[in-house]
């Protein structure tokens, strides 16, 4: 058994104040603070007030040493170590694996949990969480680069009724984050490209903005009439509903702005 | 009106008489007098005075081409000829017969319909003779045969008639041998030559006289006439009666085709094509009322009009002002200048139409091998196969550190001036690697920098560059993991048989397979791969095919992209060496890929994909492959031993040894990195009276006792550490 101790701590949605209480108290006992943002980012803060409220240094990795994990696991192995991530922790699979090495490596481990963006947008949009199917994200195309999945994955949780809660690309490291609209378009993209008409402009959708800051966007319409609107500063997250219950209408009327034409028309469907 | 001026007006008329023109290349082995033959013609149709013609070789006008007597850039030049009482305009081009300089030849073919091949009477055929022979065939260009210098024979070599009948004999045979070597079935007994039928011509391109069976026929002169004319001394009568100009001129218009009559059966070779299209009927009748389709096949920079395009419009018009698309170049180009060349002026005109050959300025982003079209989907022509590839290369620096950006310039404007010169500009280190096809073209190259461009560079020692390949398959597939360990892929590779290397050389395999799946799935079959290996072949980069042979692997397919990047990024630089690989066929056989896409993006499935690869180059005997030289040597009997020592100590390998008369022909190989400075070691070894040829020969595998030692200088020299990467570097 090694000396040290690698704790993952989740630091939540949106500021620097989303960390719970015991996480903060236990960066407290540790030598040394590691932290990484490229899978996602807290857009209401910076590093200088997470170092002050913490009240020690951070050692921000890239997503190289974040994966190639030498540096955590090295230190780990010998110090407490307090690795800080966005949301909660383990959402990121990269973590679990460096969870899993340094356990092999005889190197004790905790995870302190953080809200995450998965409940966030569910709770905010008034969405049963247990119907939700599988989560996917949308990447930026390059050059020929175009992947498609994601349109099949929103297909598959359809068919069974569910909805599909759709992640946006963080280029962190080129300060690029993809907005909600950017993501329609892609969708849409896809829809041609495969030929499989899931989406179209009358479909609904819904946009999360800012999730865990004080006034988040929350919107559910058409596509038609969301995909021109400006939906702020991002993180901005897409839900794609499946069948909904009739509390879930009412609740995106209420919570979400669905215009009461529409809430009426889906009841009917 | 001058004759120059009538010429100009005439050649004007003659741009969309589609059977009054031809297109022809003079091709052959080095100094059997080309760039002469071409000079007179010229002269002959009164194109330059008939004083200089032959003397000056004016088509040679480079100052290197003067003062090293050999030329270097194709030439073009065109000339009024009456035929049977009609004008018929001819567009010739004058190729380089030094073997460093072949591609020019290659891209010329791409531009004509029909060609000469000239053979020196002395000499008989060479090396280079079957080279542009192939060349030639391989453009689906027709050749006819001159047979040249035929006053040596006479007045040097004092042969009797009866000899003299007999060399021409062999040397028909020979060309007619090599020919049906190489022609399609179809074309073989069409396109011999035959010196009844008119397709061999016999003459002096120096003293400016030729014959041919229709001539004589004509003039009723025959080879005794001509043979006693030159030996007494009066070749002068002998070119009156029987001028060249008008019996090659007339043999040139009799015997190869016209751009309409070409165009039908050489379309569809150069051109991957849709026929039934707009574009492909255009082209295959020559339309000028068509969709434009041009192909560039030179650009010379001219002090004053700067970078001109010459190329040959297969269909439609290109008119000044225009708006034209570089095919695989995102913006649009306006022509400024549409010229014809008459003579070897360029004429401003106002639009030249398919069938000719133009020079086009204003096309800003055309090289050589460029199609230009109005429409940017237009399908282009397919890529020009060259005979060799470059095999040499030194690295040039600025003398002075500021004129490092202008070296830069320079070297990257002689490139497009000469395709076959490979630029390699390396910023970080500051290191600017030159390549060209053999050591006189690096140091024409070298010079046109110091004294064109005016720069003072300092070179490095030529030496040769290097291929990777492997010798067997792999041992076993190697597992490549992503940075975030959650995409695996896992790879095989093995040697690419020789056919199939050949054939993707040779440009059979579509190189862009997903477009050309069928076709390139029914070659692959035929040459010998299982159906499932042909289907699976998703990738080729050079003289290497990367292979899907999974099945059922969902996502798989949104890597593609990514896999052929990783693919291409090791083809074009090895484990080994960082040199670059041919003859690999790589397999995936297996992945596991995490669910959502953003986990295998670019940066994961890259760098999973090339570790995959390298891994499996490195456990299946990695090897260098060497350029190798074809040696030519002929030398008098009681030079032999010299000549042979000199072979000896530079790895050759000797395939034949002939004794001719009084000298003996020897034939053999060697490694080019053994056969620098060796013009001069066998010019002094023999006092210069060896006569020796080189030509290219591809790749093969360096001698394993050597392998390692030489890894270890190329790596050096790159900075690199002096051992290769063991497998286990590309397991993580
Ligand atoms: N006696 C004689 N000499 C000739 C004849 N044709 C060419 N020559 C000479 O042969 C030499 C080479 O002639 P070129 O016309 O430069 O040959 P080339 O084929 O163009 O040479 P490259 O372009 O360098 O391959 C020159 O010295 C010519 O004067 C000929 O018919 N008779
Ligand atoms: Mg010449």
């Amino acid at each position: 058994m090694s000396k040290g101790k690698l704790i993952f701590i989740g630091l939540g949605l949106y500021d620097e104040k989303d960390i719970s209480l015991k996480g903060l108290e236990e960066i407290k006992h540790c030598d040394r603070v590691f932290a990484e943002f490229y899978t996602a980012k807290l857009v209401g803060t910076n590093l200088d007030k997470i170092e002050k409220i913490i009240g020690k240094k951070i050692t921000v990795l890239s997503r190289e040493e974040t994966e190639k994990g030498d540096k955590i696991l090295n230190s780990g192995e010998k110090e407490n170590v307090a690795f800080l991530t966005c949301g909660d922790s383990m959402t990121a699979t990269t973590h679990v694996d460096l969870r899993m090495r340094a356990i092999k490596l005889g190197v004790e481990t905790r995870v302190i949990h953080g809200s995450s963006i998965v409940t966030a947008v569910s709770g905010l949009l008034g969405l049963q969480n247990y119907k939700f199917g599988r989560t996917t994200t949308l990447a930026y195309p390059e050059g020929d680069y175009f992947p498609t999945s994601p349109y099949e994955v929103i297909r598959d949780n359809k068919k069974i009724g569910l909805h599909t809660l759709v992640l946006l690309d963080i280029q962190a490291d080129k300060n690029r984050y993809m907005t909600a609209n950017d993501g329609i378009n892609l969708l849409l993209q896809m829809g041609e490209k495969t030929k499989k008409n899931i989406l179209n402009k009358d479909s609904i959708i819904c946009v999360v903005a800012r999730a865990g800051s004080d006034k988040p966007l929350v919107v559910a319409g058409t596509i038609k009439d969301l995909i021109g609107r400006d939906f702020g500063s991002p993180l901005h997250t897409i839900v794609v509903p499946g069948r909904l219950h009739f509390m879930e209408v009412e609740a995106l009327e209420i919570l979400a702005q669905l215009p009461a034409q529409q809430g009426k028309k889906i009841q009917k469907l | 009106m001058g004759r120059k001026e009538d010429n100009i007006a005439k050649a004007k008329d003659l741009m969309d008489k589609l059977n009054r023109i031809r297109n022809i290349g003079i091709a052959a082995h080095i100094d059997h007098g080309k760039t002469t033959f071409s000079d007179n013609l010229l002269a002959g149709c009164g194109m330059m005075s008939e004083e200089l013609a032959g003397k000056q070789l004016v088509l040679d006008y480079e100052g290197q081409e003067q003062d090293r007597g050999i030329t270097i850039n194709t030439a073009s030049a065109s000339m009024v000829h009456t035929f049977e009482g009609k004008d018929y305009l001819i567009n010739l081009l004058d190729t380089p017969g030094h073997v460093d300089f072949g591609g020019d030849v290659t891209r010329a073919m791409r531009a004509v319909d029909g060609c000469i091949v000239l053979v020196c009477a002395v000499e008989g055929a060479m090396p280079q003779t079957e080279t542009v022979i192939r060349q030639a065939i391989r453009e689906k260009v027709k050749p006819v045969l001159f047979i040249n210098k035929v006053d040596r024979l006479i007045n040097e070599l004092k042969v009797t008639p009866e000899e003299m009948q007999q060399r021409f004999i062999k040397i028909i045979s020979k060309y007619n041998d090599l020919l049906s070597k190489i022609v399609p079935e179809e074309l073989k007994d069409k396109w011999a030559v035959k010196v009844e039928e008119g397709t061999v011509a016999f003459g002096s391109a120096y003293y400016n006289w030729a014959i041919s069976a229709s001539y004589m026929k004509k003039t009723g002169l025959s080879f005794k006439d001509i043979f006693e004319y030159c030996k007494n001394n009066d070749q002068k009568t002998l070119a009156k009666k029987s001028p060249i100009h008008e019996v090659v001129l007339d043999m040139v218009i009799y015997h190869l085709p016209s751009p309409a009559e070409a165009q039908k059966y050489r379309i569809p070779h150069i051109w991957r094509g849709d026929r039934e299209s707009n574009l492909g009927k255009s082209m295959i009748e020559c339309k000028e009322n068509g969709p434009l389709a041009l192909m560039v096949t030179k650009i010379i920079i001219d002090p004053h009009a700067g970078e001109i395009a010459i190329g040959r419009m297969y269909s439609g018009k290109i008119e000044r002002g225009q708006e034209v698309y570089v095919i695989g170049m995102p913006n649009k180009n306006r022509v400024q200048q549409v010229n014809v060349m008459v003579a070897i002026d360029r004429i401003p005109v106002e639009y030249v139409s398919a069938g000719n050959i133009v020079a086009v300025t204003g096309i800003k982003d055309a090289i050589a091998g460029s199609t230009v079209t109005d429409d940017p989907e237009a399908e282009p022509f397919e890529r020009i196969v060259h005979v060799s590839e470059p095999v040499v290369t030194v690295a040039v620096e600025a003398k002075s550190m500021k004129d490092l950006p202008k070296l830069i310039e320079v070297l990257r404007s002689i490139s497009k001036a000469d395709p076959s010169i490979q630029v390699s500009i390396n910023q970080e280190t500051g290191e600017n690697l030159v390549s060209g096809m053999g050591e006189l073209h690096l140091e024409i190259t070298e010079y046109r920098i110091r004294n064109d461009h005016k720069l003072d560079i300092v070179c490095s020692e030529p030496i040769v560059v290097y291929r990777e390949s492997i010798a067997k398959k792999s041992p076993q597939k190697f597992e490549g993991k992503s940075p975030n360990k959650h995409n695996r892929f896992y790879i095989t590779v093995e040697p690419l048989p020789g056919n199939i290397v050949k054939a993707l050389h040779d440009n059979e395999i579509p190189q862009n397979v997903k477009k050309y799946k069928n076709e390139a799935m029914k070659t692959l079959q035929e040459l010998g791969l299982s159906k499932e290996e042909a289907k699976g072949v998703f990738a080729v980069h050079g003289m290497n095919m990367f292979a899907d042979m999974t099945k059922g692997i969902q996502y798989l397919f949104e890597t593609r992209e990514l896999l052929k990047e990783a693919f291409v990024e090791v083809m074009k630089s090895g484990p080994t060496a960082n040199e670059p690989c041919q003859g690999i066929f790589v397999k995936l056989v297996d992945a596991k890929l995490h669910e959502d896409a953003i986990h295998r993006g670019p940066a994961q499935v890259i760098p999973a994909a090339r570790n995959a690869i390298y891994g499996s180059m490195t456990i299946s005997e990695p090897t260098l492959l060497e350029p190798m030289q074809k040696v030519f040597i002929s030398t008098p009997q009681e030079l032999m031993g010299d000549a042979s020592r000199e072979l000896n100590q530079r790895r050759a390998e000797v395939k034949d040894m002939i004794t001719e008369g009084d000298s003996i022909n020897i034939d053999s190989k060697a490694p080019i990195a053994e056969m620098f400075g060796f013009a001069s070691a066998i010019r002094s070894a023999t006092g210069g009276r060896v006569l020796w040829n080189t030509e290219n020969l591809g790749f093969e595998p360096i001698p394993k006792h050597l392998q390692d030692e030489v890894v270890k200088q190329i790596r050096e020299r790159k900075g690199l550490k002096p051992e290769p990467n063991p497998a286990s570097h590309y397991m993580d």
